[in-house]
C-alpha cells in the first residue's frame, strides 16, 4: 500500500542505527526493537485499513467517491460499465411499476439467465442424432443440477416470450412508438421476431418426438414458400423442387435429420444469439438516444393538437 | 363432463405458460385500463378549465411544488431493478423446481405424434392452416404481422397519447391492437392449446379427446355453392369476390379512419367521430393506402373463419397455382 511506504522507510532508517551501536545494545534487545517498530506500523496500517474507501486499491477499482453527495450518486451510475445505460437521474414518476410494468428490463434478464443456464448446457449436450437424446437423459438423471439447469432454460424460454408480448403491449397502449421513438419500435419488432426464433430453434435440440414433430410441422410449412418452396405458389414453375428450395436451406436436407439438429443447434446458440444482442445493443442504446423513458409524460388536451408541417 | 381431460390438457407443462397467459393478459389489460380511464378524466377536467390547465402539472400522479421532477437512479431505480431481479429469479428456480420440462420419447420419423403441435407461440399460427393454404397461414400471415406491426408508427398520425395511457384520445389505435393481440393472436393460441385435440379436431374443453372419433364435415369452395364449373369461370368469379371483399370492407374502414357517419336505411352503423376527422386530415396519402391495406386483409382473417366455422366454406377463390 502506497500510503505504508513513507514510514517503511524510516523504520529501516531506525534499524540501521541499531547496527551502527551494535556493540552498547545487545543483539536481543536490537531484534526486540526492531520487530516493536514493526508491530506498530503495522497496527497503524490496519488501523487505517477500517477506512477501506480510502486505499489505493478501492480508489483504483471503483474511481469515484461513493459517498452521498449528488455528484457521487451520478458519478457512481455513469462511470460504471455495467450501470452506464441508465441516465443520472430520471423522471420521478417513472420508477412506479404501473407505468412500464418493468417488462423490458425483466425480459433482459430473462436473457442473461437464459445464455447462462444455455452455456453450462452446452457443456453436456452434443448436437448429434446418435447421442443427443441421451445427453438430455443424461442431464436429467445424472449431472447435479441438470434437471433444474434444464427447466429453468425450459421454462425461462416461455417466460421471455409472454414477457417480449407484454412488453410491446404496454409500449403500444402508452403511445411510446410515437415520435421520436418510431424506429426503436421497428427495432423492437425484429427483437420479438428473434425471440421466437431462438425459442423455435431451442425446441428441436432435445431430439424427442415433441421438438421433432413440432419442428416437422413448422418447416413444412417453408415448403409452401411461394416463389421459393417447393409446394409454394409458382414454386414448381421456378424449378423448385423439395432439394432446392428454401426448406432445404433451413434442414440442410429434405428431412428434418443430423443436419437440421446440427443447424438448429448452431443458429440457437451462435447465430441467433449474436443478431439479438447486436439489436439489443440498438434497442437499449436509442432507449436513451431517443430521450430516455417515454413517460409518464403529462398529458395533452385535444384543443394543443398543432396542425401538422406540410411538406 | 371429463374432468380428467381438462385437467390432463391444462396440467401439461408445456401449456402452463397458455394457462398463465390467460390470467396474465387480461390483468395487465385491466391495469393499463384503469390508469387509461384515470388519465382520460385528468383530461377531460383539463379540457373544461383551461385556466388550471394552464398551472396543472398535467398527470394522475401526485406532485407538490418543490418537489424535484428528477430522482437518482441510484438508488431509486437500481433497487427496483435489483429486487425485480431476485423476484424473476425466484419464479424461475420455484417454476423449475415443481415442474419439468416435457421429454417425449426419442424422435421417430415413423411415429406420428397425434395432435402434433407447434410450440405454443406458434399455435396461433397453426391454427390458421386449417382456414388457409400453407403458403398463407404459414409464410404470407407472419410476413405481414411482422411488416404490419412495423409501420404502425409510421401510419398513426395521431400525436396525441405519447408516453400517458389514455383512452379517448387513442380509442381506433387502441381497439385495434387489443383486436389483434387479445381477440386474434391469444384466442387461436388459446384455441390451439386448450380445444384442438387429435387430428386437430374441435373438441370442447371437458369432453373426451376421441381418437377414433371421425367428423363429416363437408367444406365446398364458393364457386361450387354458386354451381360455378369451369376452370376459368372460377377464376374470375374468386377475383371479382375478393375484389368485392376489399371493396365493401375499405369503405367501412374508410367511413371508420375517416371518422364519417355510415347509415345503412335508418340504422346508423358508425357515429360520426369528430376526432377521427382531424387525425385523418394529418394523414398522407400514402399513410392511408398503407393503413387500409393492413386492415383489409386484418378484417379478411375472423371473417374467413367465421366463413368456415359456420357455413363450411374451403376456398373462395380458386386457382390452378394458389387457393384463398
Amino acid at each position: 500500500m502506497a500510503e505504508g511506504n513513507g514510514t517503511n522507510g524510516s523504520g529501516g532508517d531506525g534499524a540501521g542505527g541499531a547496527g551502527d551501536n551494535g556493540a552498547k545494545k545487545s543483539p536481543v534487545a536490537t531484534l526486540v526493537e526492531g520487530a516493536k517498530a514493526v508491530q506498530t506500523q503495522a497496527t497503524e496500517e490496519i488501523k487505517a485499513l477500517k477506512n477501506i474507501d480510502k486505499t489505493d486499491v478501492w480508489k483504483s477499482v471503483l474511481r469515484v467517491k461513493h459517498d452521498e453527495t449528488p455528484r457521487s450518486r451520478a458519478l457512481g451510475v455513469l462511470s460504471n460499465v455495467f450501470l452506464h445505460l441508465h441516465p443520472a437521474k430520471i423522471n420521478r414518476d417513472a420508477v412506479a411499476y404501473n407505468y412500464t410494468w418493468g417488462m423490458g428490463g425483466m425480459t433482459f434478464y430473462v436473457y442473461i439467465t437464459l445464455v447462462f443456464t444455455g452455456t453450462l448446457l452446452m457443456f453436456y449436450y452434443h448436437p448429434s442424432k446418435v447421442v443427443a437424446f441421451r445427453d438430455i437423459l443424461y442431464l436429467e438423471h445424472d449431472v447435479p443440477f441438470g434437471k433444474l439447469l434444464r427447466n429453468m432454460h425450459r421454462w425461462g424460454a416461455h417466460l421471455m416470450v409472454i414477457m417480449v408480448e407484454l412488453h410491446m403491449f404496454r409500449v403500444f397502449l402508452t403511445g411510446s412508438y410515437k415520435k421520436p421513438r418510431e424506429f426503436n419500435w421497428v427495432v423492437g419488432v425484429i427483437l420479438l421476431v428473434l425471440t421466437l426464433l431462438l425459442s423455435f430453434t431451442g425446441y428441436l435440440l432435445p431430439d424427442d418426438q415433441l421438438g421433432f414433430w413440432a419442428v416437422t410441422v413448422g418447416t413444412n410449412m417453408a415448403r409452401a414458400t411461394p416463389l421459393l418452396g417447393h409446394d409454394g405458389p409458382f414454386g414448381h414453375q421456378l424449378g423448385m423442387t423439395p432439394f432446392n428450395d428454401v426448406r432445404f436451406g433451413l434442414l440442410g436436407g429434405s428431412i428434418v435429420d443430423s443436419n437440421a439438429l446440427l443447424r438448429a443447434y448452431i443458429w440457437h446458440c451462435v447465430a441467433i444469439p449474436i443478431i439479438a444482442s447486436a439489436f439489443m445493443v440498438v434497442h437499449f442504446w436509442r432507449v436513451r438516444k431517443d430521450g430516455g423513458i417515454s413517460g409518464p409524460a403529462p398529458v395533452q388536451l385535444e384543443t394543443e393538437m398543432k396542425e401538422p408541417r406540410k411538406l | 363432463m371429463d374432468l380428467h381431460q381438462l385437467w390432463t390438457i391444462i396440467s401439461l407443462p408445456d401449456n402452463v405458460p397458455i394457462v398463465l397467459l390467460m390470467f396474465v393478459v387480461p390483468f395487465y389489460t385491466w391495469y393499463a385500463l384503469r390508469q387509461a380511464f384515470a388519465n382520460d378524466r385528468l383530461i377531460g377536467e383539463l379540457e373544461a378549465n383551461p385556466a388550471l390547465a394552464k398551472t396543472h402539472h398535467r398527470k394522475t400522479q401526485p406532485w407538490k411544488p418543490g418537489w424535484a421532477k428528477e430522482v437518482h437512479v441510484w438508488p431509486f431505480l437500481l433497487r427496483i431493478e435489483f429486487l425485480a431481479a431476485i423476484i424473476v429469479t425466484l419464479i424461475l428456480m420455484i417454476w423449475s423446481i415443481t415442474l419439468n420440462a416435457p421429454l417425449e420419447e426419442p424422435s421417430n420419423p415413423t411415429l406420428t405424434m397425434n395432435p402434433s403441435k407447434a410450440p405454443w407461440y406458434f399455435l396461433g399460427l397453426q391454427e390458421m392452416l386449417v382456414y388457409f393454404d400453407p403458403w398463407i397461414a404459414g409464410v404470407v400471415m407472419p410476413s405481414l404481422i411482422i411488416v404490419g406491426l412495423m409501420v404502425i408508427p409510421y401510419i398513426d398520425s395521431n400525436p396525441l397519447g405519447n408516453g400517458y395511457y389514455t383512452f379517448k384520445q387513442r380509442k381506433s389505435a387502441i381497439l385495434t391492437f387489443i383486436f389483434g393481440f387479445i381477440v386474434l393472436w391469444v384466442t387461436m393460441i388459446v384455441i390451439g392449446t386448450l380445444i384442438r385435440g387429435p387430428g386437430w379436431m374441435w373438441f370442447w374443453p371437458g369432453t373426451t379427446w376421441d381418437h377414433n372419433r371421425l367428423e363429416f364435415a363437408v367444406n365446398r369452395d364458393l364457386p361450387d355453392i354458386f354451381g360455378i364449373k369451369g376452370r376459368v369461370a372460377k377464376i374470375i368469379f374468386g377475383a371479382v369476390v375478393c375484389g368485392l371483399y376489399g371493396a365493401v370492407a375499405g369503405w367501412f374502414i374508410h367511413k371508420l379512419i375517416a371518422g364519417r357517419s355510415l347509415m345503412i336505411g335508418k340504422w346508423k352503423l358508425i357515429k360520426e367521430q369528430p376526432f377521427n376527422q382531424r387525425i385523418f386530415k394529418r394523414m398522407s396519402l400514402l399513410q392511408y393506402a398503407v393503413m387500409q391495406t393492413f386492415l383489409i386483409i386484418m378484417l379478411a382473417l375472423p371473417i374467413k373463419i367465421l366463413a368456415r366455422l359456420l357455413f363450411r366454406i374451403k376456398y373462395v377463390w380458386v386457382t390452378p397455382w394458389f387457393n384463398v
